[in-house]
Order: structure tokens, then C-alpha cells, then sequence
């Protein structure tokens, strides 16, 4: 077990070392996040009051487009040079390869969000820093549902044609609960209501968990065909 | 001997609809408060049934091909899944029809509508996913895999969904009010049990197509081996 | 006991099967010629005892034991078609990192020695994706034995290798034999594969039709065997 969560660590390093050195993931995210910023302001026509109304919303629309093609990857890395059959040959587990790149996943979720926050903030006159560090526990709990579930499909999708123009049509769905009580806290937290955001909190934990377990028990499934 | 069982599922079931909806439209009178329209739930409800029935079935066939990797399992998934989906767009038609009758909306986003609609989208990328692997066994996985994920999450959404409604206070047209009148429970238990049937008549024709598809592939494969 | 051990193996591919009850014993210290055709099945059975896919039927054991046990992967080493090596890390990080996944003790001093054994040690620091193919060969053949293994499952080795890396190759080899390992290795390149032959076995069809020992012939002639059974099994 411990042997397990050490490996995961290392491929979860090298997943990190790799994407920070290309920054190719990186790059096309943090661009395609800005740009759907961009196209949000000229779409929508409210003003700031009626605007917060929709600020949760808006947000977790642009961190679920630009993050699954993060993670939608995920597996692709693997691919080139069969490294997919050294890592599963290896006395590795296949639950600890799929943790190791769920966590590389999320970190490059979340930092593709950091960096996105600030300009969402700005591009909308939403006031966010007072509510930084609950709207960070937010995104940490709900990015690992969507690192989950991504890199799971990426798992399953490796050997499939289209996977491009599939995944979104598996993935997005999916993510429909998840993504509901994200928003939901979020409008909540940025427009500073006192509502009791703890049903939401429930659903996307619950989320977490059962599709966390049910990745964890399926992956072998998966990978050793 | 397999043909005959399909033939005569098939034909009980249509003769069962076909009797029902004689009597259903000619023999009953109208629901109070909604006319004629309201018998509607004579094939709403039940293509609900029968397509949760089949998902379900869907979803045993997953895991019993993941378990014994026997491909009768994933034929059974597939071919449920096509039929369930079937179900699932008569349930959304039929709904959508009748809100815009009663209520003048042609959808809305209330717990059942939209939990059917999740489940047929999620189904549809199973069934979209499918062609794009070339391998069978590979395939089966994936779908297996698939089909078990978007089962889980249904719960999740009925969650989600109704904790949205409430916090957004949208109004959840009811399309059925109250219980069901006694007499209404025959014809209603018959129009699920003739769906039954059907379903199943076209599940199992529906297996015959994989298990001789996967006999062509086979045989493809051994002709390029030489 | 043997060291590596596949008792009637079918692998099926949908209804199709690549492989008929293969069976195929190789005790400690062989080394086992897998010769066939494309399409016979040598990739198939070596990804099957490599733990990279089940058996549809039938049993494969290394040293008794299944490749679900983690141990037992553990002393396996596999080279498959692709070399194996992330082109993003540099050849030293490369080897640190399977030698982390292979618990290897002591994985910057294994990564150094396995560098200068393949003759790398210059370009240690260097991108994978900046090697030429013979260096990029060497790098796999590296990782492969990198931690040592007692078994090694080699999918068509010298194939499109230049002749630096098959030297180096054959030394690693036969250095590993000496040793005591147990070789399985696929290959077209028929003399090098007889040279270094304990034993072959010839795949056809999904079936083994011959297991026995490298004889003279073999290696004089090295198409002799597939002469043999053409006119038997076409």
C-alpha cells in the first residue's frame, strides 16, 4: 500500500515535470479559458447586481471547458513510445498509476483556475479576494471530481478514434451534478448571501467519493485488458 | 425455437397496446382535470419504466461482462441500452407534448424530465463511443465501464436537480396530480407489462445482430491471419 | 519449476483467436528463440506472460507464481515495440524514474551505471527526444535491464537497431544469461537470435508447433525451421 502511494507520487511527478516543462496542456487551457472569458462579457448584457446572479455559474463553465481538455489527456501521455506497457508491467498497481496522474490532473486544474480567477474578476467587476479562501475550498473539492472523472475517461479512451470530439459528450454530462453545486456555492459565496451552502457542499463530496471509488475499483479493468 | 419466443413477445406485446389503447381511449371516460390529454400517462409513465427496466438490465450485462468476459453480456448491454434509449426519447417526446398542452411550456427542467434526459445523454455517448473501437473485447470494456459510470451519477443527478429547484424556487409542473384512480391502475399496469414485452422482443433480435456481427468479425480476422 | 511458463493459452480478440492453447516451458538460465510469422501470435503470448493482458484461457506463471503479484513483475524485464522512454525527461530521469517503479535501491547509481553500460553517459542530461534511433534503442534497452530482472521478455529486439546498439544489446544479453536469467525474445533477425538461443520455438497460427533445443542445423541454416513446417501446416 505504501509502495502504492510512494509510485503514485512519482507519477504524479513526472506528469507535473513533463507538462511544466512543454506547458503545451497548460498553455491551450489557460488561453481557451481567457478567451471563453472573453466571449462570456460579450454575450451577457447585465448589470453588476444582476450580474453576480449568474458569477458562480459563469465561472465553473469556464473551468469545466478549459480543465477537461487537461485531463481529457491525461492517458494520451502514455501513448507515444508504448511508455502505457512499461508503467503497467512495472510491480506498480494500476490504482496507484491512476491516483499518481489524478493528482497531476487536479494540480493543473487548479492552476490553470488561480490563473484564471483574477482575470474573471476583472473582465466582470466581480469582487472575489474576500471570499478567496472559501471559494478555494470549493474549487479544490470540486476540481477533483472533475480530475476524476477526466482522467478516467482518459484511461478508457485511450485506444479510441475521435476521442477529441467524444469526450466531451461523456465527460460534460457526467459532470452535470458535480457542477450544479459548484456553481451553486460559488454564486452564493460571491455575492455574499448568508444561504446555508451545506446540501451543495454534500453533493459534490458525495461526488467525489463515489466516482473516486468507483475509478479506484474499475481501473484494472481498464488498463489490463 | 429462439425465433418463435421473439415473434410471440412481439406480437403479445403489440396485440396488449393495441387492446389497451382501444380501451384506454374508447372505453374510459377523460381524467378530471385533464380531458382526454391527461391519459397521456398511459405512455409516458410506462416508457419511463421500461427504459429504467432496461438501463438497469444494461448495466448487470456491464458488470457480467467485466466479471466473466464473456461477450453474450456485453451483446445484452448494448441491445439494452438501444432499447432503453427508445423508451427514454418516447418518455421525453410524450412529456414534452403534454407540458405544452396543460401547462403551454414545451420543457422544463423538473426532476423527472430531467433526469430521463440525463440518462439518454449519457447513453448516447455510450452508443456514440462505441463505433470509434475497432477491437472488440476493448470495446466491450469501454462500454462496460461507460455504462456503469453513467448509472452512478443518475442518483447524483436526481440530487442535484432537486436541491436546484428548490434553492431557485422553479416551478415543477406536476403532470400528474394526486394518486391514480383505481380504475386507471389496470390499463396502466398493462401498457408497462405490453412495453415489457416489446422491449424484450426487440432486445433479443437485437442480440442475434451482435452475435452474428462478432461471428463475421471473426472470421474477417481469420481470413487476413493467413 | 520453471521460470517462465505458459500452459494452453487462448487469447481471443473478440471471436478471433490469436492464440490456439499455446503452451511453452522455459527453465532458469534459457534462453528461448519465439520464432513465427506476422500475425502468428509472438507479440500476443509475450504481452500475455509480460502481464499486460489476460488469457482468455489457460495459465501463465513465472517462477510458479502469476503476474498478478506484484513481486513478480518485479523481476521481469520487457521490451516491447515501442522503446518505453518518455521523450520530455532527460535518458538520467528516465532511468531514475523506472527505477524508482521497479524498486530499485540506490536509483541515481543504477541510472548512472545502466548509462555508461549502453555507452549514454555523455548525454545524460539530455532530452530523450533529442536522440538519434540508436541512442533512443539503447535508452530502452537500459530501462530494460535496468533493475536487473531474472526474466526478460523481449519483443523483436534487434529490429531497426544500428549496429552499436546490437552490440550492445547482445552484451547485456549474454552478460544477463550468464547471470542466470531466463530469456524470451521474439525476432525476425534470425542469426543474431540463434546465437544467443538456448532453445527456440516456432508460434504459428497461435499454436506452438515446435519447442526444442537450438540444434547445429539451426544455427548454420537459421531458415531451416521454418522450411521445415511450411510444407506441414500451409
Amino acid at each position: 500500500m505504501k509502495q502504492g502511494l510512494l509510485a503514485a507520487l512519482f507519477i504524479a511527478r513526472k506528469d507535473l515535470r513533463t507538462e511544466f516543462r512543454t506547458r503545451e496542456a497548460l498553455n491551450a487551457s489557460v488561453s481557451f479559458a481567457l478567451v471563453v472569458l472573453m466571449l462570456f462579457s460579450f454575450a451577457f448584457d447585465l448589470g453588476r447586481d444582476e450580474f453576480y446572479d449568474i458569477s458562480g455559474g459563469l465561472l465553473w463553465l469556464v473551468y469545466v471547458f478549459a480543465g477537461a481538455l487537461i485531463v481529457n489527456r491525461s492517458f494520451i501521455r502514455e501513448v507515444p513510445n508504448d511508455c502505457l506497457d512499461v508503467l503497467i508491467a512495472s510491480p506498480m498497481p494500476p490504482w496507484a498509476l491512476f491516483l499518481g496522474k489524478t493528482i497531476a490532473g487536479f494540480v493543473l486544474l487548479l492552476v490553470v483556475e488561480l490563473v484564471s480567477l483574477p482575470v474573471y474578476g476583472l473582465f466582470n467587476n466581480i469582487q472575489w479576494v474576500g471570499v478567496f479562501w472559501k471559494l478555494l475550498g470549493v474549487m479544490i473539492l470540486a476540481t477533483w471530481g472533475i480530475a476524476v472523472t477526466g482522467v478516467a475517461f482518459s484511461a478508457v479512451t485511450v485506444n479510441v478514434r475521435l476521442r477529441e470530439l467524444m469526450l466531451p459528450v461523456l465527460h460534460y454530462p457526467l459532470l452535470v451534478p458535480l457542477l450544479i453545486g459548484a456553481m451553486q456555492i460559488s454564486t452564493t459565496l460571491l455575492k455574499g448571501d448568508a444561504t446555508d451552502i451545506f446540501q451543495e457542499l454534500r453533493i459534490v463530496i458525495v461526488f467525489d467519493l463515489i466516482f473516486t471509488s468507483l475509478a479506484l475499483c474499475l481501473i484494472e479493468f481498464i488498463l489490463v485488458g | 425455437m429462439r425465433d418463435k419466443v421473439i415473434y410471440i413477445l412481439g406480437i403479445l406485446g403489440t396485440l396488449l397496446v393495441i387492446g389497451n389503447l382501444h380501451h384506454i381511449f374508447l372505453g374510459m371516460p377523460g381524467e378530471a382535470m385533464q380531458g382526454q390529454i391527461g391519459k397521456m400517462i398511459f405512455v409516458h409513465v410506462p416508457a419511463a419504466i421500461a427504459g429504467f427496466t432496461f438501463y438497469g438490465v444494461a448495466v448487470i450485462g456491464s458488470i457480467g461482462f467485466l466479471i466473466t468476459k464473456d461477450f453474450k453480456y456485453d451483446s445484452l448491454a448494448v441491445s439494452s441500452v438501444e432499447v432503453a434509449q427508445v423508451f427514454a426519447l418516447i418518455n421525453l417526446v410524450t412529456g414534452s407534448i403534454w407540458g405544452h398542452i396543460i401547462w403551454g411550456i414545451w420543457w422544463t427542467w423538473d426532476l423527472r424530465l430531467t433526469s430521463q434526459f440525463m440518462c439518454f445523454m449519457l447513453y448516447l455517448g455510450y452508443l456514440l463511443m462505441r463505433p470509434a473501437v475497432a477491437e472488440a473485447t476493448q470495446r466491450a470494456t469501454m462500454s462496460a465501464i461507460l455504462a456503469i459510470f453513467a448509472a452512478a451519477d443518475i442518483p447524483l443527478v436526481i440530487m442535484a436537480i432537486r436541491l436546484h429547484n428548490v434553492r431557485t424556487q422553479h416551478p415543477a409542473p406536476v403532470l400528474e396530480t394526486g394518486g391514480l384512480d383505481p380504475t386507471w391502475w389496470p390499463p396502466f399496469l398493462i401498457a408497462i407489462v405490453a412495453f415489457w414485452l416489446i422491449g424484450t422482443a426487440l432486445v433479443l433480435v437485437r442480440l442475434r445482430q451482435e452475435t452474428v456481427g462478432r461471428e463475421i468479425d471473426s472470421l474477417r480476422r481469420e481470413l487476413h491471419a493467413v | 519449476m520453471n521460470a517462465v511458463a505458459a500452459d494452453g493459452v487462448w487469447k481471443y480478440f473478440g471471436d478471433y483467436p490469436a492464440l490456439r492453447g499455446a503452451t511453452l516451458e522455459a527453465p532458469a538460465g534459457a534462453c528461448v528463440a519465439l520464432l513465427g510469422r506476422n500475425g502468428a501470435g509472438k507479440t500476443t503470448l509475450l504481452r500475455i506472460l509480460a502481464n499486460l493482458s489476460k488469457p482468455s484461457k489457460g495459465a501463465v506463471t513465472v517462477f510458479g507464481q502469476s503476474g498478478a503479484d506484484a513481486k513478480v513483475r518485479a523481476r521481469i524485464g520487457y521490451l516491447g515495440h515501442g522503446i518505453g522512454v518518455y521523450d520530455d525527461l532527460t535518458a538520467f530521469e528516465n532511468l531514475t524514474l523506472f527505477g524508482q517503479l521497479m524498486n530499485v535501491p540506490d536509483t541515481k547509481a543504477a541510472a548512472n551505471a545502466a548509462l555508461e553500460r549502453v555507452g549514454l553517459t555523455r548525454v545524460r542530461d539530455g532530452f530523450a527526444r533529442e536522440f538519434s534511433r540508436g541512442m533512443r534503442q539503447r535508452l530502452a534497452v537500459a530501462r530494460a535491464f535496468l533493475h536487473n530482472p531474472d526474466v526478460l521478455l523481449l519483443d523483436e529486439p534487434f529490429t531497426s537497431l544500428d549496429d552499436r546498439a546490437i552490440a550492445v544489446l547482445h552484451e547485456l544479453l549474454r552478460d544477463a544469461l550468464a547471470k542466470g536469467a531466463t530469456i524470451v525474445m521474439s525476432t525476425h533477425q534470425i542469426r543474431e537470435a540463434m546465437e544467443l538461443a538456448t532453445q527456440v520455438a516456432l508460434l504459428e497460427r497461435g499454436k506452438i508447433v515446435h519447442a526444442g533445443p537450438r540444434t547445429r542445423e539451426m544455427l548454420a541454416d537459421p531458415g531451416w525451421l521454418y522450411r521445415e513446417y511450411e510444407g506441414q501446416h500451409s
